[in-house]
This record gives structure tokens, C-alpha cells and sequence, in this order.
């Protein structure tokens, strides 16, 4: 038998080994939808989507769910988790944006501006910025962004303003959403100088030959005709910032709060929690019942927003398609 | 403009240069060579409470495991669009789930690893409490999910790499009678060694600086507990930590106050990482003199 196994493959029978392996992959990816849902299924049984608003108390709600058993009575899967969501959509949007205008700004650098010695050290620094560990991002926020913010940046009156709600560490919303940035921007320049160097020389020529310095040029053609590859940095960019978990518990205060805009520039400096820190913060407690369902509705809620984010990359670049230069 | 794209090109180079030097710096500072072999101890005081040869031996383990159960799968499915892909309803969504994959959290397929594996049927596979709780944490529960990591970059590698193998070699092969399957095996595999390789060391690159999965799934012990009596197996299906939770959990955000050991076990994971990496350009430009092409790689 071993002498059949070993004579070459009829092409039909590894056509179909190789086609069930990969159906492995798409069957794991259902399964991770399907499991991640079942386990959350409590918390959309006793709330529906009203999780996600804002309501009494999440800090009490949470702290009731750890503290209750197995056997917790339905009051105690109430949950308005509006906090960390947006405490999620603050750190994620503010990243991003900055991020963009960030990443632009240096694929321009680096294909458009630089001279070759200076290429050639600016690439290595971006695969470098891209391939540290998130671990040691938080390391160094927490060790010296954090106090530097605290004794530096925070002034007593603005301590004082917020006193009776919260306090004022240094770590917060400004710091997460910066160190935020700088994880999720070299990833977009990536993607971005990729896509300014596909673009043909042509095409700067012909708007240089009309009149344009170099840079307007590639203002006008460059950056219209890479709108794809921004919209997919866009994406890409986004995914991973949502989904940051452990730098953003360890630089951003820890506590079920929604920052204020309205309070002016102490905005920047106070704590929140985002979905995915939430998970790492509480995920020794999983044995609960409720407490499990909580955190399996946020990992269910991340899931959704990363393939809605891919989603809508697809659907931006679209009507972007006869702006591309390669077909 | 001009003076805004120069100050982000020479910030960014800034940033990265100062974050380098900082962790080199302390990195120097605290490491001493007897932390890098000397086993966690518990103890009240720092001097006494040991190195971290666990964590790093945690670390290289669950690599292992991970690359061990990602790349054949994802040759596999490599091999699978590129070659055959029919019918391709099924190799796009195929496609898909993998990007998919690539853009979920961390802690998202950690909670995925859990709800998985605490179910009865793998309980032989982790610890399980004596109420007959299966909890689910296992170096090899832990490897597993860790694949799902690295995955993705070993499939676009080879994915690429097989894109790039130009049409007439495959055409060379069946003009000589090979079938379809044996020139995948004798001719395209060889010539992709490199674009894989590539994808190894990124994925191993990504496993190394995960840090949300070992801490919910290796089982948070800082010396590698064994489970059973079978020699390595009883390793895989025990419990430790990684160089990242060390470096997680001696900081002010877990429980330890130690931030000397947690630069020093910071820096000989930013080391490793950079070996990974510069390994990574090494590949790719051996591999781009070699078959005088180019490995389209981009800036990253």
C-alpha cells in the first residue's frame, strides 16, 4: 500500500487534497464567526443591540458580572457598553486620520523627495517601525511617554477640573492615540509608496511639461491617481488600529470612561478603555458566565468591524477603478 | 509641502532611531547573561526572582509549533489558487477568508483559541481541573492559534512567488511528460524556496511579538509546567509564558514592578525581531541576484 502512495499522484487526487486543504482555511474562518457568536449569544439575548448604547453604570454592570457565579440571574447580563465603544472609535479615528496625513507625507518623502542615500536609509527604518512588537511600544509608553505627559503636560488646573470624575496619570487618550499612530503608519506608507512608485513617470512629465513644478505635480496626478492604495491603507490601517490590544491597556488608563471633548485640551489626557483592552483587562475572570458572553460580544464586535472595514475598502476603491494604473 | 514631507521623512527616521537606542540603551543597562539562562523563581525581592530562560524557551516553542502547522497549510492553499483554483467561486472566497484572517486581532483569535479547545472533546490536550473543567490552555492549544498568525504571510509569499515562475517552465515540464502535480513538486517548489522563506521569517517575526494570545492561552505560569508523564509531549501540553507576557507582566501593566527585567527581556525580543527582519531582506536579496528578479517586496 505504502508502494501506491509513493508512485506519482493521479492530478485529480491532488487537485482535490490540496482544494480540501484550503477549504480547511475557509471552514476555520466560518467556524471562528460562528463560535465567537454562540458564545456571545447571551448578551444579544437579554439586550439585543442596546449594548451599545450609553446607560447606567458600566463599571457597576462589569463589576456585578465578575462577581456573580454560574448560576447569575438574567438582571445581571445587562450591559450599555457605549464606553469602550467610543473609546475605540476615538483612538482608532484619531489614529488613522493622523496617520494618513503622516504616511502621505513620507511615501511623498521617500519616492518623490529623497535622494537615493537617503531611500535607502528611510526604507529600512519603515520595515523596522512596522516589525516592533506592540509589547514594547507599550513598554515605552508606559515607562516614559506616560510619566513625561504626567509631570510635563498635565497642569493643575486642569487636574483639578476633572478631580471629582476622574484622574489625571498621563495615560489617557492622547498618548494611546499617538503611540496608535505610530504602529499603524508604517503600514500605510508601505502600501502608499508602493502604489506612488507604480504610477507611470509619464504622467509627471506630461503635467511638468504643462507647468507645473515637480511637487504640485505630483499633488495633482500622484495622489488622485493612488486613491485605491490609500483607501486599502486606509482599511488595513484601521483593522489593526481597532484591533490593538495590548498596547492600548497598557498606556490608556484603564478606566470605563468616555473622554469629553467638551472639557477642551484635558480631552487628550483622560483614561479610557477601547473593546479590545477591555478583553485583555478582564480576561482572567472568563470562567463567569456573563463576564464571558461580555467579552465574547466584544471580540464579535471587533470581528465585524474589521470584515466591515474590508467591506467598505472594496466598495470605496470601486468607483475608483479607472484611476488605476495597472489594470 | 515641501518642508512638511521633510520634517515627516526626518521624524520618522528620528523616532525610530530614539526608539532603538532607548531599548538598547536600558537594554544594556539591565541585561546581564545570567538572566538570559537562569529559570524565573518566585521571590520577594528582584535579586532573587531569576531570569527568564522559561519566557524565551516559551517563545521559541510556540515559533515552532506555529510555523510547523502554517506553512504546510499554506503552501497548500497557495499551491491550490495558483495551479488549480476551480472552480472559483471557491478560490475567491478562499482568498477572502485568508485576508480575513490577516486582519483579525489578535484577541479576538485567542478568544476564538478558548471557546475551541475548552470544549470536551480536547481535553487531552491542556489541563483540565478536577470538577472536569477543561480550561484550555496548552503550549500546543497556543501554537495552533499562533499559525492562524502566520499564516497569511506564508501563503502570499508563496502565492506571489508562484505567480512570478514564468509560463514556460510549467510548459517545458508537460512537454516532457511530467503531470501537473510533479512539476508542482520538482520544478515550482524549488524555484519558490526563497519567496517562502521569506514569508516564514515574516510570520515568525508576527508570532514572536504576539502578545494576546500566549496571554490567554499558554496558561500564564512563569516556569514551563509539564502536564502527563509522556517526555515532550507532557512539554506541549503544559503551560509557560513568552518573552512578550515577561516583558508584559513586569511592567507597570501586570502585576510585577520590575521594569529592569522587563527591558532587559525587551531587548533580546527587539534583537531577535531585527535578526528576523534583516534574515528577511537577506532572502529576498540573495534570492533576487540569483534568479535576477525581483522579489516585488516594496518598501516593506
Amino acid at each position: 500500500m505504502l508502494e501506491r502512495l509513493r508512485r506519482p499522484w493521479p492530478d485529480t487526487r491532488a487537485e482535490r487534497l490540496l482544494g480540501g486543504v484550503s477549504l480547511l482555511v475557509a471552514v476555520g474562518i466560518v467556524a471562528m464567526v460562528a463560535f465567537v457568536a454562540v458564545e456571545a449569544w447571551p448578551i444579544f439575548q437579554h439586550n439585543g443591540l442596546g449594548w451599545l448604547l450609553p446607560g447606567s453604570g458600566l463599571e457597576g454592570e462589569v463589576s456585578n458580572m465578575t462577581a456573580a457565579g454560574n448560576n447569575a440571574p438574567a438582571a445581571v447580563f445587562t450591559l450599555h457598553a457605549w464606553p469602550i465603544v467610543y473609546g475605540t472609535l476615538l483612538t482608532s479615528g484619531i489614529a488613522v486620520v493622523l496617520g494618513i496625513v503622516i504616511s502621505v507625507l513620507a511615501s511623498v518623502f521617500i519616492v518623490e523627495i529623497a535622494h537615493a542615500r537617503l531611500k535607502r536609509v528611510m526604507i529600512p527604518v519603515i520595515r523596522l517601525l512596522a516589525s516592533v512588537p506592540s509589547v514594547i511600544y507599550g513598554l515605552i509608553g508606559i515607562l516614559v511617554v506616560v510619566p513625561f505627559v504626567g509631570t510635563h503636560l498635565i497642569t493643575t488646573p486642569e487636574r483639578v477640573s476633572v478631580e471629582n470624575v476622574v484622574q489625571l496619570t498621563g495615560e489617557g487618550l492622547g498618548v494611546a492615540a499617538l503611540i496608535l499612530t505610530l504602529m499603524i503608519t508604517p503600514i500605510m506608507v508601505a502600501l502608499i509608496s508602493e502604489a506612488l512608485m507604480t504610477v507611470p513617470p509619464t504622467w509627471k512629465e506630461g503635467a511638468v511639461a504643462l507647468g507645473l513644478n515637480p511637487l504640485r505635480a505630483v499633488r495633482a496626478v500622484h495622489l488622485k491617481a493612488i486613491r485605491p492604495a490609500i483607501a486599502a491603507a486606509v482599511v488595513l490601517a484601521g483593522a489593526r488600529a481597532v484591533g490593538e490590544a495590548i498596547m492600548i491597556q497598557m498606556v490608556s488608563g484603564g478606566k470605563f470612561f468616555a473622554p469629553k471633548p467638551i472639557d477642551g485640551l484635558t480631552f487628550l489626557y483622560e483614561p479610557l478603555r477601547t473593546l479590545a483592552s477591555t478583553i485583555v483587562d478582564f480576561h482572567d475572570g472568563i470562567g463567569a458566565p456573563p463576564l464571558r458572553a461580555t467579552l465574547y460580544a466584544f471580540a464579535l464586535l471587533l470581528l465585524f468591524s474589521a470584515l466591515a472595514l474590508s467591506v467598505m475598502g472594496y466598495l470605496v476603491k470601486l468607483p475608483l477603478r479607472r484611476y488605476q494604473t495597472r489594470g | 509641502m515641501l518642508a512638511l514631507a521633510w520634517i515627516v521623512g526626518i521624524g520618522l527616521c528620528l523616532v525610530a532611531a530614539a526608539i532603538v537606542i532607548y531599548m538598547g540603551v536600558r537594554g544594556i543597562q539591565y541585561l546581564r547573561p545570567d538572566l538570559i539562562f537562569s529559570h524565573p523563581q518566585v521571590s520577594a525581592s528582584q535579586a532573587g526572582s531569576g531570569g527568564f530562560l522559561d519566557p524565551l524557551l516559551g517563545t521559541l516553542i510556540l515559533t515552532a509549533i506555529g510555523i510547523i502547522v502554517a506553512v504546510p497549510i499554506a503552501i497548500c492553499a497557495a499551491i491550490w489558487i495558483v495551479e488549480y483554483g476551480r472552480p472559483s467561486w471557491l478560490a475567491r472566497i478562499v482568498e477572502s477568508s485568508i485576508e480575513v484572517v490577516a486582519g483579525t486581532p489578535d484577541i479576538v483569535i485567542a478568544l476564538f483559541g478558548l471557546a475551541v479547545f475548552q470544549l470536551g472533546f480536547f481535553a487531552p490536550l491542556s489541563f483540565t481541573s478536577e470538577g472536569g473543567g477543561v480550561y484550555g490552555q496548552s503550549f500546543v492549544i497556543a501554537g495552533i492559534m499562533m499559525s492562524l498568525l502566520a499564516l497569511p504571510p506564508v501563503f502570499a509569499a508563496t502565492r506571489d512567488g508562484l505567480q512570478t515562475v514564468p509560463t514556460h517552465m510549467r510548459e517545458a515540464a508537460y512537454a516532457l511528460g511530467k503531470t501537473k502535480i510533479t512539476t508542482i513538486r520538482r520544478v515550482l517548489l524549488p524555484r519558490v524556496r526563497s519567496h517562502v522563506g521569506t514569508g516564514v521569517t515574516l510570520g515568525m517575526s508576527r508570532i514572536f511579538g504576539d502578545t494576546a494570545i500566549v496571554l490567554l492561552l499558554a496558561g500564564g505560569t512563569a516556569r514551563i509546567e509539564t502536564q502527563g508523564s509522556v517526555p515532550g509531549i507532557n512539554i506541549l501540553r503544559g503551560t509557560g509564558s513568552s518573552l512578550t507576557t515577561y516583558v508584559y507582566g513586569n511592567s507597570p501593566a501586570g502585576e510585577g514592578a520590575a521594569p529592569q527585567k522587563a527591558y532587559a527581556a525587551a531587548f533580546v525580543l527587539l534583537v531577535f525581531v531585527l535578526l528576523l527582519n534583516l534574515a528577511v531582506e537577506r532572502i529576498g536579496r540573495r534570492s533576487a541576484q540569483d534568479a535576477g528578479q525581483h522579489l516585488g517586496q516594496g518598501v516593506v
